[in-house]
């Protein structure tokens, strides 16, 4: 089991035919995710990789293929777009990997994708992978072994860090989730959360977080109030100056509002097992889940 | 991106809203010849990409020509929070009856930008939230209607009774929303909006922030960016594709990734020594981006170690070791470099560091561990 993708993912691409786009689906092709369709606008019709059907419009590839899950890798211009697009042609599930979608544009998106039922992750963000069974986005699936770790994560890189460190201590993931680091996202910490409580093969979560906002502090409250599975998580940005957007779009302490410390207070005074390095993520998995 | 107070008001201004004239000087004599046009007393104010500008003395009011170009040449000759000030606003004082707080923002939490109105005007919005949380009404907007005018009359009526200035409000509010989302703001502020004795409502001061992703399709928007209110060095670093933060440590940090930018930074700290910047080259990294980050790196004269922290997942570990290696043959390193790098092409990379009389670690911890040493002289870690 897993949470979001497993082997009943039928993955559309939008955006196949693009540097990015094609570069990362013939990745997930290889590590076992079922491709079923692309979508580039004026290239309906050829094939990707001689194998999937590229449309000119979702609404076409999903009546078609019958894809149940999006991946977007279009530039940011027409990101929202494409979101938008996905959703009113019934993708239940869509992931946004591209960098740097004006926020404005997400106060648009973001109620018009839930209005029509669908789950948006990202954008800005790495995708997920269920290790074993399906990868959809950017994540190496080379770091990941299957296992009963749910893991959540607002970074890319320091994401595969900690699994990384996991893997080699031979802790598996039921499903790793990238939410993105950007202000306005469509799922967040508790969404993934709550989804891993469910997830029967998940016995422990990891939560990855960084400063701004309050996301981390809601989440630690939702693990109090709503998790029997235990949580620890690590958070980024201990030095990171007020004030300062720190690479992702979301990543900036306004005032004192968004600290690090103030992240890892909430965690460990709701029951959360807080990591001072990344490295003591494992410890404190092995612990939990003793 | 920032912008200055009076390129904020100029935006602030097409759109309607009541703005006092002013005129920009760069030099005291300029100050000078604004205020004998004005013929009044005016106040001569920084313009500096910094908050608490009047706390640091670059808000002051001049009473005659004269004393206009001797205060604007204090505040030119003023740094504000490591900025130095290079243009001041000359515009006529105003005489005030009452101050107020009105602003834009966009909200995480409601997904939506919100405005917020205070009557506590003038001052610093955070702390009147942080310590009298009534006197701030917020209401969220939705995007695909703006904002109505029941919507601007309801927080107008939080600020004012007068009917007069609650109507004259409610449409700067309603004028603030369309130059905020038409130009791409992340924030638009008001503080102080005043009356006067007449019962005239006015903004005396306007600030805008705008979406660094929403300068590629308003070049007219990215082109009030002032790099010389900036640091040089960000300055390059963002015509190099790169994010660098500038910061007071002494062991310099080159990551590929945010998240893991920031927790490398985070671990030089835990293991005694002081990070001196945040620098992230990026996902798709190549060659050219580890140059410039090199060479931006070693303009500080405090950096006494640098550390390449190295996740190798779309970024290739190949294309940063040849970057290094081209970096360090136009520019031998003054200072002890410590790489860490693991994943895609490792073996690679490896190999191309070995045959420059380079090696790399795996571990981020020990890696870590060293640089500090080697920048504290080997006391710490």
């Amino acid at each position: 089991m897993s949470v979001f993708i497993d082997k009943n993912t039928k993955l559309l691409v939008q955006g196949i035919t693009g540097r990015d786009g094609s570069f990362h689906t013939k990745q997930m092709m290889e590590y076992g995710t079922a491709v079923v369709a692309g979508v580039t606008p004026g290239k309906g019709g050829q094939k990707f990789e001689g194998k999937v059907p590229i449309f000119n419009t979702v609404a076409e590839a999903v009546a078609k293929t019958g894809a149940n899950t999006t991946v977007i890798y279009v530039p940011p211009p027409f990101a929202a777009d494409a979101m938008m697009e996905a959703a009113d042609a019934g993708v239940g599930f869509i992931v946004c990997i591209t960098e740097g979608v004006p926020v404005l544009d997400m106060t648009r998106v973001y109620p018009f994708v839930r209005e029509r039922g669908s789950r948006l992750l990202g954008p800005n963000c790495p995708g997920l992978i269920s290790p074993g069974q399906s990868k959809v986005g950017i994540i190496p699936g080379h770091i990941c072994i299957p296992g009963p770790v749910g893991l959540v994560s607002r970074s890319g890189t320091l994401t595969y860090e900690v699994v990384f460190q996991m893997t080699r201590a031979k802790i598996g993931q039921t499903t790793c989730v990238g939410i993105g680091g950007d202000p306005i996202n469509g799922t967040n910490f508790i969404d993934c959360l709550d989804a891993f409580e469910k997830d029967p093969a998940t016995t422990a979560v990891v939560m990855i977080g960084e400063i701004g906002g309050t996301d981390e502090q809601e989440a630690a409250r939702f693990v109090r109030e709503k998790m029997k599975k235990p949580v620890v998580g690590f958070i980024a940005g201990q030095t990171a100056p007020p004030g300062r957007r720190m690479g992702h779009a979301g990543a900036i302490i306004s005032g004192s509002a968004g600290t690090a410390a103030e992240k890892m207070q909430a965690f460990e005074e709701n029951g959360v097992g807080v990591a001072k390095r990344p490295i003591d993520v494992v410890d404190l998995l092995k612990g939990a889940m003793r | 991106m920032n912008i200055h107070e009076y390129q904020a008001k100029e935006i602030f201004r097409k759109y309607g809203i009541p703005i006092p004239p002013g005129e920009v000087a760069s030099t005291p004599e300029e100050a000078e010849a604004i205020a004998r046009k004005f013929g009044t007393t005016v106040v001569v104010k920084a313009q500096v990409h910094a908050g608490g500008r009047g706390k640091a003395g670059g808000v002051k009011l001049a009473k005659t020509p004269e004393e206009a170009k001797s205060i604007a040449s204090q505040i030119l000759k003023l740094t504000i929070k490591g900025l130095p000030v290079l243009k001041v606003l000359v515009t006529p004082a105003a005489d005030i009856a009452s101050e107020a707080y009105v602003g834009i923002i966009v909200d995480r939490a409601s997904k939506r930008a919100v405005f917020m109105a205070s009557p506590a005007g003038g001052i610093d919005i955070e702390e009147v939230a942080a310590k009298t949380p009534d006197k701030i009404l917020r209401h969220p907007v939705d995007p695909r209607y703006g904002l109505q005018l029941y919507e601007a009359m309801q927080l107008a009526f939080f600020l004012y009774s007068d009917m007069k200035q609650v109507r004259a409000t409610a449409k700067i509010l309603q004028q603030l929303y369309r130059a905020f989302s038409e130009n791409g703001g992340s924030l638009a502020e008001i503080n102080p909006l005043v009356t006067t004795p007449e019962g005239e409502v006015v903004a005396l001061d306007a600030k805008m922030v705008i979406d660094d992703n929403e300068l590629d399709r308003r070049p007219d928007i990215a082109a009030l960016r002032d790099e010389s209110a900036e640091d040089p060095s960000e300055v390059e670093a963002r015509k190099a594709s790169l994010t660098f933060i500038k910061l007071d440590g002494n062991v310099g940090c080159v990551v590929n990734g945010a998240g893991l930018a920031m927790a490398t930074m985070d671990l030089v700290k835990y293991y005694g020594g002081e990070p001196a910047n945040f620098l992230d080259i990026g996902g798709s990294s190549n060659p050219e981006k580890v140059v410039a980050a090199l060479r931006i790196i070693t303009s500080d004269p405090n950096v006494k170690a640098i550390l390449f922290n190295i996740f190798g997942g779309i970024t290739r570990t190949d294309d940063v070791a040849n970057g290094i290696v081209t970096a360090i043959e136009q520019n031998p390193l003054k200072v002890p470099l410590v790489i860490r790098l693991t994943g895609t092409n490792e073996e690679i990379a490896l190999k191309i560091l070995k045959q420059h009389g380079l090696s790399a670690m795996t571990d981020m911890d020990e890696a870590v561990k060293k640089a500090v040493a080697l920048a504290t002289g080997g006391k710490a870690a």
